[in-house]
């Protein structure tokens, strides 16, 4: 039996152990209880330890895989666009207003495509700023204002 | 009879002037998101969730419940016009159903895809009429050790109908559960997890999650390598069956809608399995098995209904139990808690016009998606051709006002991007996301059952043992267990889905 190593198991084992393992320490920050009154650190220490475990059962299977599953190509630009342009709405949209901030975040969104041109990445994020702004502020009255404090509203 | 009396006050409910029309807006929503690709039903419920807190939870429910079979129905539209079916169970439609197409048979194709969903999706409402308040009642006999094992079979059970090892899908799982942690304990109010920060107290909201790993990532998978999309759609002549298609649609349905029907209440995805499963069956039973692959109309017809009956009695756990069967319902839970309503078998007792009015709501779902979609197929067909550089921008944005409107935190946008990465490397490395979710939804109930179970018991474990309904349902789990983890069994699986590429 050829053995190889499938580095998306090891990636994937390595992603449960570090999540998982970071719950386990903050866990045992927390009162532990005794078994007839869990404190609140107990059942989150039990679940950490099984994602650690589990972690190191599939980084281990990947290390001595007999079937190598493929990535394939990650798409770092729109990994980077995307998250970009929800960030920059999270964080802006109660200071600049939604107008602005829906504007902008449909605009880096389309940095998300290489196929996306400027004049068509402009017409898009327009016509999502006004689609928006009729579904969400006038149809469903949501309680965000159209213009925010960093523009002096 | 007790079930015409139930069906007659739901009807009564259901056919409510601006019940009719939230169904309907529901299904034709449902119905214009599984024909777009690129986003499926659980990301569509998750946004859509907030536009539904204004209403009567009756209405937001039976909207929400039309968006959910309406985009399954949509996804089947997709798979047999260009062959991209727009969730995993239309995948087996687009076998035979595309290549129906190719031959200029679209039409037909169509027409036994919707008389088989209207014909599942009837019986299936009747089941889950007739199979639920008894459900519900012994439900109500659960004590906390109970609860907990059942919650626990349930997240196991979801691993044996998961894709991928075993393994991995009890990670996600056990990830979920743990995710599911961040916020105040119940029992004794200290903030876990939440980095002092106030915004995280309520704990991370399932919608963020929902949407960050079934909307963000799957977006991110589309724009792995852009090519623009084949717009060589089928034209679509003569929708009608023939004679000879209508003899021979008769039975698959029948049986589809069995099948379907009975796999729904499965958690984990019992709708993927049904109508492979219904897939398998017909081919196995048919006469002209050579014909399967190369446009045999059975292989329409037998999944379709599968799929529209199995996405019915997913409603049954859900209604009578609180237990999600599929993301999809773990976000209907969600939609309960907003309105004031705690998921489970109380609710047929304390909300019966709500209960039988989402029930006979699905009916009228069902037949407004006949009516809809086959003299709308025209416009579906248009829709497919909406540029995907268009279509990804809208989700995104989309995406963070719904989850932003949820409780005008950003914290909640923030977590769609940390949800987003985090489910697409998952996902990459062969990581299915739907255990997270239910992990993530069903993580509390587990923790509270077992410190509510163990309080009573004064720190004794065995009374998961010695109560019956508990015991019953853990050896259960241990078997589940055993079935995912056991390698040949775990073959099997494998060439359950191998139809699938």
């Amino acid at each position: 039996m050829e053995r190889r190593r499938s580095l998306p198991d090891v990636l994937a084992g390595g992603i449960f152990v570090l999540i998982g393992g970071a719950f386990v320490v903050g866990a045992l920050g927390y009162e532990l209880g005794t078994p007839t009154r869990m404190g609140p650190g107990a059942f989150p220490l039990l679940v950490g330890a099984a994602v650690v475990a589990l972690g190191l059962a599939i980084a281990g299977k990947g290390l001595i895989a007999v079937e190598v599953i493929s990535f394939g190509p990650i798409p770092w630009r729109a990994v980077a666009a995307i998250v970009l342009a929800v960030l920059f709405f999270g964080f802006t949209v109660r200071r600049l207003g939604f107008v602005p901030t829906t504007a902008v975040t449909a605009l880096l969104t389309t940095l998300a495509s290489t196929r996306v041109r400027l004049r068509t990445a402009v017409a898009v994020a327009a016509g999502l700023t006004v689609a928006s702004t009729l579904i969400f502020v006038v149809g469903l009255q949501l309680r965000i204002p159209l213009w925010g404090p960093w523009l002096g509203f | 009879m007790e079930l015409l009396d139930n069906l007659a006050l739901g009807f009564s409910t259901a056919l409510l002037v601006q019940n009719v029309l939230y169904c309907f807006v529901g299904v034709l929503l449902g119905t214009a998101v599984g024909v777009l690709p690129g986003i499926g039903p659980t990301a569509t419920v998750a946004m859509l969730l907030p536009i539904t807190f204004s209403f009567e939870p009756v209405t937001a429910l039976i909207m929400l419940a039309g968006i959910y079979y309406g985009a399954q129905y949509g996804g089947s539209t997709t798979a047999i016009l260009i062959n991209l079916p727009g969730e995993s169970s239309a995948a087996v439609t687009a076998l035979d159903g595309h290549e129906m197409a190719r031959q200029g048979r679209a039409g037909p194709a169509l027409a036994a895809a919707a008389i088989g969903s209207f014909v599942a999706g009837t019986v299936a409402t009747v089941a889950l009429a007739a199979a639920a308040p008894p459900l519900a009642s012994v439900a109500l006999k659960f004590g906390p050790a109970d609860y907990f094992s059942l919650v626990l079979f349930g997240l196991i059970v979801s691993i044996a109908l998961a894709r991928g090892t075993a393994l991995k899908a009890l990670a996600m799982i056990a990830l979920g559960v743990l995710l599911g942690t961040v916020g105040q304990d119940i029992y004794t109010g200290t903030p876990r997890f939440v980095f002092e920060q106030r915004e995280l107290y309520g704990g991370i909201d399932f919608v963020s999650v929902a949407v960050g790993l079934f909307g963000v990532a799957e977006i991110l998978r589309n724009l792995e390598n852009e090519q623009t999309r084949t717009a060589i759609v089928s034209k679509v002549t003569n929708l009608w069956p023939t004679r000879e298609d209508r003899r021979r649609i008769v039975a698959p349905i029948l049986r589809g809608t069995g099948l379907g029907a009975a796999l729904g209440v499965l958690p984990g995805g019992g709708h993927v399995l049904a109508s492979f499963t219904s897939y398998a069956v017909e081919k196995r039973i048919s006469k002209r098995p050579q014909e399967f692959g190369r446009g045999a109309i059975e292989g329409v017809a037998g999944p379709e209904s599968a799929n529209n009956a199995a996405a019915q009695t997913s409603f049954i756990p859900l209604l009578t139990l609180g237990l999600p069967a599929h993301p999809v319902m773990a976000l209907m839970i969600g939609a309960f808690i907003v309105h004031g309503i705690t998921p489970g078998p109380n609710v047929i007792n304390d909300e019966p016009a709500l209960f039988w009015g989402l029930i006979a709501s699905m009916w009228i779902g069902n037949v407004l998606l006949l009516l809809l979609n086959l003299p709308l197929i025209g416009l579906w067909v248009r829709m497919l051709r909406i540029p995907y550089q268009v279509l990804f921008p809208m989700i995104i944005l989309f995406a963070a006002i719904g989850t932003y409107s949820l409780n005008f935190n950003a914290y909640d946008v923030y977590a769609i991007a940390f949800f987003g990465i985090l489910g697409y490397v998952l996902i990459k490395c062969g990581c299915e996301p739907a255990p997270l979710l239910l992990g993530f939804v069903l993580g509390p109930l587990l923790e509270e059952n077992l410190r509510r179970a163990l309080i009573i018991s004064r720190g004794d474990p065995s009374v998961f043992l010695t109560r019956p309904i508990s015991a019953a349902l853990l050896v259960l789990t241990v078997v589940a267990l055993v079935v995912a983890v056991l390698p040949t069994i775990r073959q099997r699986r494998a060439v359950v889905f191998a139809e699938e590429d």
